[in-house]
């Protein structure tokens, strides 16, 4: 279980906290939504989880271990534990989808075996890209790009996925074919899937827990069914859109 | 064509030999600046203050050094430099001779130029290798370096076409190759023709440097 405990971050050079004492604890198993508008601390939230960026104060707790000054080889294992998904895919343009979702193999061993490059032809043909091995990221649609990017992710095995608005740059079609995606690979593996979005239909259409983040604090949390029906804050029920933002 | 033959005839030899001392010069010098300004490139990028390792102290005095040397004009740095290029390979003539002020030259240069390339690669692309758990040299060489290297490819012609002219100013301390030549016949001996074959000669070298590497950044890049 990840649990991050009264997470703190301020940027250099500025005088206004990102996250101000963010609590939260992600069941494992779950599919658990973070949502906030743009400016929230939402990116900032993830980045601490996989340490690409550190708290200022706090500590980020995972299976009971603290996670949160890690450096060197520690580090580098533990990442391959967390896999991140970013709103602009963050593949290497210059390598093949198949290459790209070799990279962790890369990482973790410096080299990658004709085991590694079956185990990613199979990633590749989970996520309906068979056919696109050799394609460069260039030559495919934004779905597809994230769709390599999540065979990326699942290369390492990794027992959480932090995703980071994977969907907003996206069409509706491709929209519900990465959430399907990601719901299949919690049903199939258990991993642990962390939703960042600032879309409520996101959180609905996949997510079992809601975390709502206002100027980097925590305002609501609970099931989805919960905090929908019943929305306390007033950011909630303007992101669900039952009264108007200026209100 | 007469005239033709008989420039052939004289001069032919002299020409060819300062082509081939010319191209000897440049690339000999230009792939050890690129050792050397690679390095140097990689180590400013990757210790910037937004770098994969910021340490800015050290950042800021790298970047100092590379500077203070592009600032220094490359005859000065040529006379400046010649107890150090005697020591090292015994000469300061010749093709032998101007290789070292050269790649003193051209290594800051290229320097700026790798850690530019680098910079331009996309940041979330560098972000996910870093969170897929690779190592800094990791990321380096299999992420950094090959993402950049279309953009680095465009700049090893900008290097070539700068250090040619370098060449061409190191011929006037007895270098030898195309500079030397069009200074010592049309400079001294006001031999017209063969000043201007070298400059023909030069103009040429520069525009098959531009199109070769122009060509090949475009094979090697797969960002349609
Ligand atoms: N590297 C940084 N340096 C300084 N300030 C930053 C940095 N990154 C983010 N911030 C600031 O921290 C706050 C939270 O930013 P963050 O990117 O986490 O928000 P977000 O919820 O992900 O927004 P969006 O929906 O637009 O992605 C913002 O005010 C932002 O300006
Ligand atoms: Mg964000």
């Amino acid at each position: 279980m990840i649990s991050l405990q009264n997470i703190t971050k301020v940027y250099d050079g500025s005088d206004v906290p990102a996250l101000d004492g963010v609590s939260i604890d992600i069941p494992d198993g779950d599919i658990f939504g973070i949502i906030g508008i743009s400016g929230a601390g939402k990116s900032t939230l993830v980045r601490c989880i996989n340490l690409l960026e550190r708290p200022t104060s706090g500590h980020v707790i995972v299976d009971g271990t603290d996670v949160t000054d890690l450096t060197g080889a520690e580090l580098r294992a533990y990442r391959r534990r967390v896999a991140m998904i970013f709103q602009g895919f963050g593949l290497l343009a210059q390598k093949t989808a198949l290459d790209n979702v070799c990279f962790p193999f890369l990482a973790s061993n410096g080299r990658v075996t004709a085991d590694d490059r079956a185990k990613a032809s199979e990633l590749l043909a989970r996520v309906g890209l068979a056919d696109k091995a050799d394609s460069y990221p260039a030559q495919l649609s934004g779905g597809q790009q994230q769709r390599v990017a999540i065979a990326r992710a699942l290369a390492c095995d990794p027992e959480y996925i932090l995703c980071d608005e994977a969907t907003s740059a996206l069409d509706p079609a491709s929209t519900q074919q990465i959430l399907d995606l990601l719901r299949q690979i919690n049903e199939e593996t258990g991993t642990t899937i962390l939703v960042i979005t600032h879309s409520m239909d996101v959180v609905e259409r996949i997510c079992k827990n809601v975390t709502v983040l206002v100027h980097g604090k925590v305002v609501e949390q609970g099931p989805v069914e919960q905090v929908f029906a019943d929305p306390q804050d007033e950011t909630t029920k303007a992101l669900l859109g039952r009264v108007s933002w200026n209100a | 064509m007469p005239n033709v033959t008989e420039f052939v005839s004289e001069y032919g030899g002299l020409l060819a030999q300062g082509t081939v001392d010319t191209l000897a010069m440049l690339f000999v010098s230009t792939a050890l600046a690129y050792v050397l300004g690679i390095a140097i490139g990689v180590v400013l990028y990757v210790t910037s203050p937004t770098g994969l390792r910021p340490m800015p102290a050290f950042n800021a005095v790298l970047g100092w050094i590379v500077n203070m040397t592009r600032s220094i004009p490359f005859i000065i740095l040529l006379v400046a430099l010649m107890p150090f290029t005697r020591a090292i390979v015994h000469t300061t003539i010749g093709v032998v001779g101007v290789t070292p002020p050269l790649v003193v030259s051209a290594a800051p240069f290229v320097a700026r130029m790798i850690e530019q390339s680098l910079a331009e690669v996309p940041r979330d692309a560098i972000e996910a290798a870093e969170a897929c758990g690779a190592s800094i040299p990791r990321i380096v060489r299999s992420a950094l370096l090959p993402e950049a290297l279309p953009s680095i490819v465009r700049g090893v012609s900008i290097t070539l076409i700068s250090v040619l002219g370098y060449t061409a100013i190191a011929g006037a301390v007895g270098a030898g190759g195309l500079g030397d030549i069009a200074i010592r016949y049309g400079y001294y001996r006001y031999e017209d023709e063969v000043m201007v074959v070298t400059v023909i000669l030069l103009v040429v070298l520069v525009q098959v440097i531009q199109s070769t590497c122009d060509v090949i950044a475009n094979r090697i890049d797969h960002r349609k």
